[in-house]
């Protein structure tokens, strides 16, 4: 009976019990309120329908309460009661092999008891859905004792002066606070997890090392200086803001100051489109595409430097994969966080100031140059900040186009490898989660987050304390 | 309609000499069948007066009546307007600056422009004035332009108030300062003309009565145009007046005159506040 049990599909149930709640509460307090209205002669303070929605919400809120618990305790609740059950050979198998034999048996028994030859096995999976069973059935009547509870409570209040209004009102914004507090606790035990990776990381790896050490080697050697890393990181996201600082600002002045409104209602979302193209689609355009173009221009170099005897080996290396390559389709891929913000920040200098200027007769680009871009210069740093930070955070282009070696190097044509190459490298295929390899990702995951957190930051003060500026 | 030459008293305020007198027996700016079309809407239409010379002339009318847009044209601001269009010439010392010949960079050198709300750039004070005679190479060296700078402000009567504090923003002014700042950067540039776009509309009025004291400074020096919504205000300033009703120009003359004995029924219903 509770192997049956086990099998319940709990979150069509839940819904289904759910939704009876809310409807059942709306209509209780709804019809009590207006019984009350039709026999008394006293005005109700609130309309009906909130009065429904007071009750509804009592009902619905413990019992909402109580189905997030379950989805969030069920499993690991389950898994810890068997576990207790299991003989004594169970608990001397190392802590990872319990894990997955634990896994198997919740993965088999989502698809009804098991029976079969290995009899351990058979008895574990009839013991995990007895299990899982009796914590549904309980779950699920105490959603309802809560709800009914919570109906009957609200119920109560059900009289002329209350002031159901309010009280939905308030239970209105509670919800709309809990929601943005969700975005903001995630983003918090993100944070909170890298740190408490990255400090396990550091009671093997010194932090000195690590900040400092130039040379990585974290997939064979153990070797974990992410210097060179750095230095790619920051040497690709040079070249790209070499691309997108000048072509973006450029672009974003031709379009607020001399495209014509018709010219620019095309332009800009073409402009913007830069942005929605997957970053994957720009990886396999820079190794197929730039990195080549790279390399045979840089062979080129090479040998017109032997020829005219201005060297005497190869200067550049040439690599098929490299820096420049990478670097060029990121600053592309940049443009348009450049020129689309710049493109704001131009147009929210006010048209006074640019009458200002004409009327001294001064030349459109002397007030440009002069009264225009001086104004709108805080926007155009931030709106730089954030392009680097972006480039700074972008994985897949350089994944694909930069090289995986770690070294330190100012030649363009070699090919050099990132924090995020590094992390991807770290965590795909086989991996065990306490090895300082492993943890060596999070770590880098750490710097990243604080460096790009950094440039936003100041990108938004700057942002802001120019926005008082016009208003 | 028109009436030529100002008001004899004009004569004994400016009191400059015989080529003053030159200057006010014939029209600084000549405007001959002036209209100004928005894409396909006009604007103003078909325009005909004379601005004269060392003397202030106001353009009074409801609001979008066209005033601000003929205004716009004596120095070809409408230019930096998509999609607006003048037709019809403006002489200005015998010279048509409507012409597609006339570079409006030059010629705005020469008429300079005040607006409604003060517009200081966000530069120093010092900046601010010395920002047209730079960009027209008009000053040789570092005293040159102090000179023109302390000659602009003192003109415009700030002098003494900003002497102590060149190097702050212009922004830092009060609203009348940055006005006064904004004329001084006009000035700066020696213009023979000088455009008002409501200048005193976003300031208090003892900002405004030491805007109008200077307007009738400036006077001596300068042909002025002045758009004003307030008709006290184009009553005490100004020598001569322009009504102007829904594009058209419906009465030109002296301010005298236009004020107390209208010829145009319109004008006089304007004035007396019956519409507007």
């Amino acid at each position: 009976m509770l192997q049956q049990l086990g099998q319940l599909p709990m979150g069509w149930l839940l819904t289904a019990l759910l939704l009876f709640v809310v409807s059942a509460g709306f209509s209780i307090g709804r019809i009590r309120a207006e019984r009350y209205s039709l026999s008394s002669s006293g005005k109700f303070h609130s309309r009906p329908n909130y009065h429904g929605y007071y009750v509804a919400m009592w009902g619905l809120a413990p019992a909402l309460i109580l189905a997030l618990a379950y989805l969030l305790l069920a499993e690991p609740l389950a898994r810890d009661l068997l576990t207790r059950e299991l003989p004594a050979a169970f608990h001397r198998l190392p802590k990872a092999e319990l894990v997955s034999y634990l896994d198997a048996v919740s993965a088999v028994s989502a698809h009804g008891a098991y029976d079969g030859s290995d009899r351990v096995f058979t008895a574990v999976t009839h013991r995990y859905l007895e299990l899982s069973g009796s914590l549904k059935i309980t779950t699920l009547a105490m959603i309802l004792l809560s709800a009914v509870l919570g109906v009957m409570f609200a119920r109560s209040h059900v009289s002329p002066d209350f002031r159901a209004r309010q009280r939905v009102e308030s239970g209105a914004e509670l919800f709309l606070f809990l929601c943005a507090a969700i975005a903001i606790a995630t983003t918090v035990g993100i944070v909170a997890s890298l740190f408490y990776e990255s400090i396990r990381f550091f009671s093997q790896v010194p932090v000195t090392d690590f900040l400092f050490g130039t040379r990585w080697n974290a997939q064979t050697n153990a070797e974990f200086g992410a210097v060179p890393l750095f230095f790619g990181t920051f040497m690709i996201a040079l070249i790209a803001m070499f691309v997108a600082a000048p072509v973006g600002l450029f672009a974003a002045i031709y379009l607020s100051e001399y495209a014509s409104g018709k010219t620019r209602a095309y332009v800009k979302p073409l402009l913007e489109v830069l942005a929605g193209i997957p970053t994957v689609v720009y990886g396999f355009f820079a190794l197929l595409v730039v990195a080549p173009g790279v390399r045979s221009i840089a062979l080129w170099i090479n040998a017109t430097l032997i020829d005219v005897g201005l060297a005497n080996g190869p200067v550049f290396a040439a690599q098929p994969t490299s820096a420049l390559a990478a670097g060029l389709v990121m600053g592309i891929m940049v443009i348009p966080f450049v020129s689309s913000l710049s493109d704001d920040v131009i147009n929210a200098v006010p048209q006074t100031l640019r009458d200002a200027a004409f009327a001294m007769g001064a030349t459109k680009s002397e007030t440009i140059k002069q009264v225009i871009l001086p104004a709108a210069l805080p926007g155009i740093v931030a709106s730089l900040l954030l392009a680097v930070s972006r480039a700074i955070g972008e994985t897949m282009i350089v994944v694909m186009a930069a090289g995986q070696r770690a070294r330190i190097s100012f030649d363009p044509s070699t090919d050099l490898t990132t924090i995020t190459v590094q992390i991807v490298a770290l965590l795909t295929g086989e991996t065990e989660f306490d090895s300082p390899k492993t943890l060596s990702a999070f770590a880098l995951g750490l710097v990243l987050f604080l460096v790009t957190l950094c440039f936003n930051l100041i990108a938004l003060r700057v942002v802001q304390r120019y926005r008082e500026k016009y208003e | 309609m028109d009436t030529v030459g100002p008001a004899k008293a004009d004569l004994a305020l400016t009191g400059e000499g015989a080529d003053n007198t030159q200057a006010l027996t014939y029209p600084r700016i000549d405007c001959k069948n002036v209209s100004v079309y928005y894409d396909d809407k006009q604007a103003v239409f078909d325009v005909s007066l004379a601005i004269h010379d060392r003397a202030v002339t106001a353009l009074i009318g409801p609001s979008g009546c066209g005033k601000s847009t003929f205004l716009r044209c004596l120095n070809r601001m409408n230019d930096t307007i998509e999609g607006a269009k003048v037709t019809g010439d403006i002489f200005m010392e015998g010279e048509n600056i409507n012409s597609p010949d006339v570079d409006p960079v030059l010629l705005r050198s020469r008429v300079g422009m005040v607006f409604q709300k003060p517009n200081p750039f966000p530069k120093s004070i010092y900046d601010n004035i010395a920002y047209g005679p730079r960009i027209h190479g008009m000053v040789d060296g570092r005293d040159d332009l102090d000179a023109v700078v302390e000659k602009s402000l003192r003109r415009a009567g700030l002098w003494d108030e900003v002497k102590d504090r060149l190097t702050q923003p212009g922004t830092s002014l009060s609203g009348g300062q940055q006005q006064r700042l904004c004329i001084a950067r006009a000035i700066a540039v020696r213009p023979e003309v000088i455009l008002m776009d409501e200048p005193c509309s976003a300031l208090d009025p003892i900002a405004t009565a030491r805007i109008e004291e200077l307007i009738d400074e400036l006077r001596k020096r300068y042909c002025i145009v002045i758009v004003t919504h307030s008709m006290q205000q184009a009553a005490r300033v100004s020598q001569r007046t322009a009504f102007f009703h829904l594009g058209n120009l419906v009465e030109m003359g002296d301010t005298d005159q236009i004020f107390t004995n209208p010829r145009v029924r319109r004008t006089e219903d304007y004035i007396t506040g019956r519409f507007g």
